[in-house]
């Protein structure tokens, strides 16, 4: 008797735990804040700054998914975590969504149940050479010594790389990436290789980045994006659909400047009018209220916004737009159409 | 009269003769240098290469000290100002300061509770440290845990009250039942403890905290040095009464106490502390629902005493196997039980032996609170390596930054050492 007790006692927790975790829209409404993963700090994507706030690219994702689902793109919590507790804290619950820098590959996707919703950076690896190395092409390397981080895949990606190409090269293992930073300073490798916006990271902080240039090859694809637990799609649309959001604003040029503007305007293009929800139900159908897009794009402003105040050329980090332009400008972006 | 004896008798001392001063070499600074540092050829060139070494040193750290920034807004800045000199960039711990000791939630108006807390923590700790002191000071020891908790967590008062009181009333029933059996005493002080924990935290109102006078600070807000502190200071003082007891129960007679004891410290050594540091922080969510879990702070202060406390039971066995056996005998012989004996006869020569083991455990465990930074806990590394070096003003600052928390682990470490040394010279006792 007492067993059995015990054994229903458990299993209505459990069915209480599986219901918390299926409805995470709900969860997050009800709590009032967004529990957010992020990392525990890399330049330009996610770091406190001397006011403890947090500011950053995957930040911005962050505060815009706040905005949108909550109204106030404060009401985020931050949870720091470290590459090896970044897909537990997801998995057990203890975060609604990962905006961490993290690789889109078919394991993470398939084998460790998480769902990927969308690639807000397309980065890849690359090679920082000093100028007067006097190299133009990574395919110019044949000899050289590289450093690489171990036990990445990097390493992998540059052994495939050399082979490839038949050309000959000899590895510098590295720990962390500032033991890269001192050993490829000091001399000790001839180029240093990891993710090309680590690479621009890096160069910025020497006291002479005009001396070092980052080598035009990417030899690898490293999609990053957010993710969310599998099998909850109406958070996934929640988040998939606010980074489009973010994306076709930028296309369709929507800013945070001009937002006021566009949405009383109506005169406005009707896939404007559709996204900030002044014509159509898009965001009864995603259970949020019709301008949820138009205060995601109000926390930090529209991709291009985001991009250009947290790793665009004007910071010290100095990126490009390159795989990450409009596919209008050749990048990659591409958000589906809003109807 | 004085010309008779002047001349009749050569000479007559009428004093000593004094002292003459000692040879040039033999004295002052020449003796010395000559005794320690050139007392022959082989030492003299030794000598010569240090002085060399110590020159080299010098010349490449000095002006990279004497030239540090001590204020600039980012490293961009720094190297502006240094135009192109040696210099070391300082102004980092200047503009991140409050970062590196507070981490960077903590709120900016409460920094003088954790301040206070340490300040008060001198005091309570200084008559369990240097027992000449009054013996009543140690009635503010036993208060001190839960002023600090109040302190730095803040909220509501009634939290750190009612844990006090239920410290005080499993105290109260130990000691009208202690005196006869042991045992019987110390399961009734854990449930009476338990009952009043329970009922008190019923009775706190829901919500107490929101308004309290002090603003309520969760855990996770909690970093850098205060948090290396308030982690060594806890599972060292939760760890050493945990060694001893462990220690006790490894030798105890009775099988079930002992196995248990011994499984427990075998596995506990056996684990490295990272692997128990991750138990805490990622697998325990795995077990608890969402909502409830322990507080990470908890987890890893409980994670951290095991730990320590398996090796500081190591040490005082070592303490324990090095009485004599007639010491045993003795405290039989005079009709002491086994609690008296051991308090009064065998753990006070055992402790001494073990204090520089006690010790060198210690000052590893403190060290060993960075380890907090690989799961995601700002402690001061964690805020070093993650929120500094990752601010676009500060990255590539690393030399001034490690350095900073190199000194400041150094006085802490140093401390603890030079008072166990202290300690051992205050408890020589046997070898005068």
């Amino acid at each position: 008797m007492k067993k059995s007790v015990f054994l229903g006692a458990a299993t209505i927790a459990g069915l209480a735990a599986g219901a918390a975790v299926a409805g995470t829209v709900d969860d997050v409404k009800a709590r009032g804040t967004l529990n957010c993963g992020v990392t525990t700090g890399l330049v330009g994507f996610a770091a406190p700054d001397a006011n403890g706030e947090w500011k950053g690219f995957d930040v911005s994702l962050c505060r815009a998914v706040a905005a949108a689902v909550l109204g106030d793109a404060n009401a985020v919590e931050f949870v720091p975590t470290t590459g090896k507790t970044r897909f537990t804290a997801l998995a057990s619950g203890e975060i609604d969504m990962l905006a961490r820098n993290t690789t889109w590959t078919f394991s993470r996707d398939v084998d460790l149940k998480f769902e990927f919703t969308g690639i807000n950076y397309y980065d890849g690896q690359g090679f920082l050479a000093p100028k007067a190395l006097g190299v133009s092409s990574a395919k110019e390397l044949d000899g050289a010594t590289v450093c690489v981080q171990t036990g990445t895949t990097t390493e992998l990606n540059l052994a495939d790389f050399f082979r490839s190409n038949n050309i000959s090269y000899e590895p510098v293992p590295v720990e962390t990436n500032a033991e890269g930073q001192q050993q490829y300073l000091a001399g000790a490798c001839d180029v240093y290789t990891t993710d090309a916006s680590g690479l621009a990271a890096t160069r910025a902080t020497f006291e002479s980045p005009g001396d070092h240039v980052i080598l035009p090859e990417i030899i690898s694809k490293e999609p990053l994006g957010p993710l969310v637990r599998h099998g909850d799609h109406e958070w996934g649309d929640v988040v998939r659909w606010t980074l489009n959001a973010l994306i076709a604003a930028e296309e369709l040029g929507v800013t945070s400047a001009n937002l006021e503007d566009m949405s009383g305007n109506p005169e406005a293009n009707p896939e404007v009018k559709r996204l900030l929800g002044t014509e159509g139900t898009l965001g009864e159908m995603l259970g949020l209220d019709a301008d949820w897009a138009a205060r995601a794009i109000a926390a930090d402003g529209n991709y291009g916004e985001i991009f250009a105040k947290n790793i665009g050329e004007e910071t010290p980090i100095g990126l490009a737009r390159g795989l990450n332009g409009q596919w209008t400008d050749g990048g990659l972006l591409y958000a589906p159409p809003f109807r | 009269m004085s010309d008779q004896t002047t001349n009749s008798i050569a000479f007559v001392a009428d004093g000593t003769i004094p002292p003459s001063p000692p040879p040039a070499n033999e004295t002052g600074v020449v003796k010395w240098l000559r005794d320690n540092l050139f007392s022959n050829f082989t030492n003299g060139l030794l000598t010569f290469a240090s002085l060399v070494l110590i020159y080299l040193l010098l010349k490449n750290t000095l002006p990279w000290f004497l030239n540090g920034i001590w204020q600039a807004d980012s490293l961009a800045q720094c190297r502006e100002i240094l135009n192109g000199n040696v210099g070391a960039c300082f102004a980092v711990l200047t503009e991140r300061w409050h970062q590196l000791l507070y981490g960077f939630k903590y709120p900016g108006d409460a920094y003088w509770r954790p301040n206070l807390a340490l300040l008060l923590l001198l005091v309570a700790a200084a008559p369990v440290l240097f027992f000449d002191l009054p013996r009543k000071l140690l009635l503010f020891t036993v208060v001190y845990p839960f002023i600090a908790f109040w302190l730095i967590w803040g909220g509501t008062i009634l939290v750190p009250l009612v844990a006090f009181l239920g410290c005080v009333a499993a105290a109260v029933a130990f000691q009208k039942l202690g005196k006869n059996s042991f045992a019987a005493g110390f399961f009734t002080a854990i449930i009476v403890a338990l009952v009043v924990w329970n009922v008190g935290g019923a009775l706190i109102p829901e919500g107490a905290s929101d308004n309290a006078w002090l603003s309520a600070v969760p855990s996770r807000d909690l970093g850098g040095f205060m948090l290396n502190m308030m982690l060594g200071v806890t599972c060292v003082s939760l760890s050493v009464p945990l060694g001893i007891a462990l220690a006790l129960g490894r030798q105890s007679d009775m099988p079930l106490i002992k196995w248990v004891c011994v499984i427990f410290i075998e596995f506990i050594r056996g684990v490295p502390l990272i692997t128990l540091l991750f138990v805490a922080s990622v697998m325990l969510s795995y077990f608890f629902p969402p909502e409830s879990t322990v507080d990470l702070f908890l987890r890893v202060v409980i994670m951290i005493t095991m730990f320590s406390a398996a090796y500081i039971a190591e040490v005082i066995r070592g303490g324990l196997a090095a009485l004599p056996r007639g010491q045993y005998e003795a405290a039989d012989s005079l009709g002491l039980d086994y609690p008296q004996a051991m308090r009064l006869i065998i753990l006070p020569q055992a402790l001494k032996i073990s204090i520089p083991g006690i010790v060198n455990v210690a000052v590893g465990l403190f060290k060993d609170t960075t380890l907090v930074s690989v799961i995601s806990m700002f402690d001061l590394v964690g805020m070093i390596r993650g929120p500094i070096l990752a601010s676009t003003e500060w990255n590539g600052v690393y030399w001034e930054l490690l350095g900073f928390a190199a000194l400041l682990f150094f006085v802490v470490c140093y401390g603890i050492s030079q008072y166990s040394q202290w300690l051992e010279r205050r408890l020589a006792t046997d070898h005068r």
